[in-house]
């Protein structure tokens, strides 16, 4: 088998894979985030943006959904083959087995993952392809996230995965630094601000859009 | 029953043996002195099962001073019980209160198979250890301490990964049954000392390889291990390990040697 195969078969190389595609994806996150916060500086400022990623740098756009694309298959397929391994390796349960540290957060991940791809597929199918958009119009993105945060049902699934991701940046992005070989030695391993920061500052900028545009803030 | 005994009520793990069915029994543990250790206690409920023709509950120990790594067990759902830093065989009875229930099992893990009771067999670490937990340059007899400078911080460093007695309360607290702790440990330990650089990424190659021969699970960081562990290891030598592996699969290559070597 050649390196490659050897790291990739390795429950330390896969995780290594999880935590570098993991902060790739965080990074998107970042500036997608950011981008989507233009919709409050109204409709023209947003649709020349969507038109800016979709017509005026669309060879960069493919680049980057590429990126994106192999980042999601390979975390995934290590976070579900990493999950059987696990579950592998504590065939007979405890009677009783109290966690003493371990954070909702933590806990909630390979559920959160779950979410995060159905909503990943439901996302672009939504507002990138208009699949599942009552009323898509290829140069309206401005209209199209009107429509499509009208109702509430759709909000609330756009919130819970953002409530997950929360969750899932507050443990991922502190434990990946320490998957990577990255984080300094601390007197407290366990203390994670930044992750606190960045998982509030990103589901919250995102949360803001769906729960603006239903609460009819957004013209 | 004299003033100040605990009366307590146990739930513990019998298995006749290997690969047996096993099932949790209830026995009273009646007036129990809070000096004793935790292990006191059970030699006194087993006393009682032997004197009335049962078979004892049998579980692991030797130095009973937190030294030896021997006497892991879950104790109320935490590996070695309530206390930080504490061995089962250092935990005292004055920690529980009268009436207690306490909740007894062997360490769970694909890798560690029960053996009887509470006992689990736990060659799993010896073979991690086998498979390069060690320095294979022949050192002679000790040099003058000063013939050899380490700095203070990976002195310490190395001093506190060393103090690992290989309890396996790590794995036992992992929910995914995982050896990171154990493992980074000895890699840390041995990668931050001289005579440990020659083979620092082959070790760390090896020992994670072997780590996962052994059906260890993988690391999630939840950090269980670390607040399980009785010696204080530190989540920050998983991240050691996974730096060296990542320099050791980054630099891996053929042993090229055909002879002489050694
Ligand atoms: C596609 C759906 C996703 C699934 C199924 C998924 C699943 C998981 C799971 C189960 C873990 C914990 C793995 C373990 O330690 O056992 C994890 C970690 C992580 N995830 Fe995801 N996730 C998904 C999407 C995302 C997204 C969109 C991001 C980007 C924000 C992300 C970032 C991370 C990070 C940074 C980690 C930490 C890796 C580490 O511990 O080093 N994940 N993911
Ligand atoms: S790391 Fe701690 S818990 Fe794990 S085997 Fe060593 S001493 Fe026991
Ligand atoms: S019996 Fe040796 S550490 Fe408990």
């Amino acid at each position: 088998m050649g390196r490659l195969g050897k790291f990739w078969d390795s429950s330390v190389g896969k995780k290594i894979v999880m935590g570098a595609t993991g902060v790739i994806l965080v990074g998107f996150l970042i500036i997608h985030m950011a981008g989507n916060l233009q919709l409050f500086l109204g409709a023209e400022r947003f649709n020349a943006y969507s038109k800016l990623l979709k017509h005026d740098i669309i060879e960069l756009t493919w680049i980057v959904r590429l990126t994106l694309l192999v980042s999601v298959v390979f975390h995934a397929v290590a976070a579900y083959q990493l999950t059987m391994r696990n579950k592998a390796a504590r065939p007979e349960p405890y009677a009783k087995r109290v966690p003493q540290v371990s954070t909702y957060a933590s806990q909630t991940m390979r559920y959160g993952g779950v979410y995060l791809l159905l909503f990943i597929v439901y996302h672009i199918g939504h507002f990138t392809t208009g699949t599942f958009h009552p009323a898509y119009s290829e140069v309206g993105t401005f209209g199209n996230v009107m429509v499509g945060f009208s109702t509430w049902p759709i909000v609330l699934f756009y919130l819970g995965a953002m409530g997950f991701l929360s969750l899932h940046l507050y443990h991922g992005i502190w434990a990946a630094f320490r998957t990577l070989g990255l984080a300094r030695p601390s007197g407290d391993p366990l203390k994670r601000q930044i992750a606190l920061v960045l998982a509030i500052v990103v589901a919250g900028g995102f949360s803001l859009v769906p729960l603006a545009v239903k609460l009819g803030l957004v013209h | 029953m004299s003033a100040g005994g605990l009366n307590l009520t146990l739930h513990v793990w019998r298995q006749s043996g290997p690969n047996k069915a096993g099932k949790i029994v209830d026995y009273p543990a009646t007036n129990i002195s809070p000096e004793m250790s935790f292990l006191e206690m059970l030699d006194t409920v087993n006393e009682g099962l032997i004197t009335s023709g049962q078979e004892p509950i049998a579980f692991d120990h030797d130095c009973r001073e937190g030294i030896c790594g021997s006497c892991g067990v879950m104790i109320n759902g935490a590996a070695h019980g309530p206390m930080k830093q504490t061995t089962a065989c250092q935990l005292h009875m004055r920690t529980f209160n009268n009436g207690d229930e306490i909740w007894i099992e062997p360490w769970r893990a694909q890798a560690f198979p029960v053996i009887k009771d509470l006992v689990v067999d736990r060659g799993a670490f010896d073979r991690i250890i086998q498979a390069g937990g060690f320095i294979s340059a022949p050192t002679g007899s000790p040099q003058d301490a000063n013939s050899l400078p380490i700095s203070k911080l990976d002195a310490d460093e190395a001093m506190d990964a060393a103090a690992c007695i290989g309890c396996g309360a790590c794995v036992a607290a992992c929910p995914n049954a995982s050896a990171s702790l154990f493992t980074a440990a000895k890699i840390t330990h041995l990668g931050h000392l001289p005579q440990g650089q020659p083979e620092r990424y082959r070790r760390a190659l090896k020992m994670v390889t072997q780590m996962d021969l052994e059906s260890f699970g993988g690391c999630t960081l939840f950090g269980e291990c670390q607040e399980a562990c009785p010696k204080g290891i530190s989540i920050d030598t998983i991240v050691q390990m996974n730096r060296d592996y990542i320099v050791a699969a980054a630099n891996e290559r053929e042993e090229k040697a055909e002879m002489g070597a050694g």
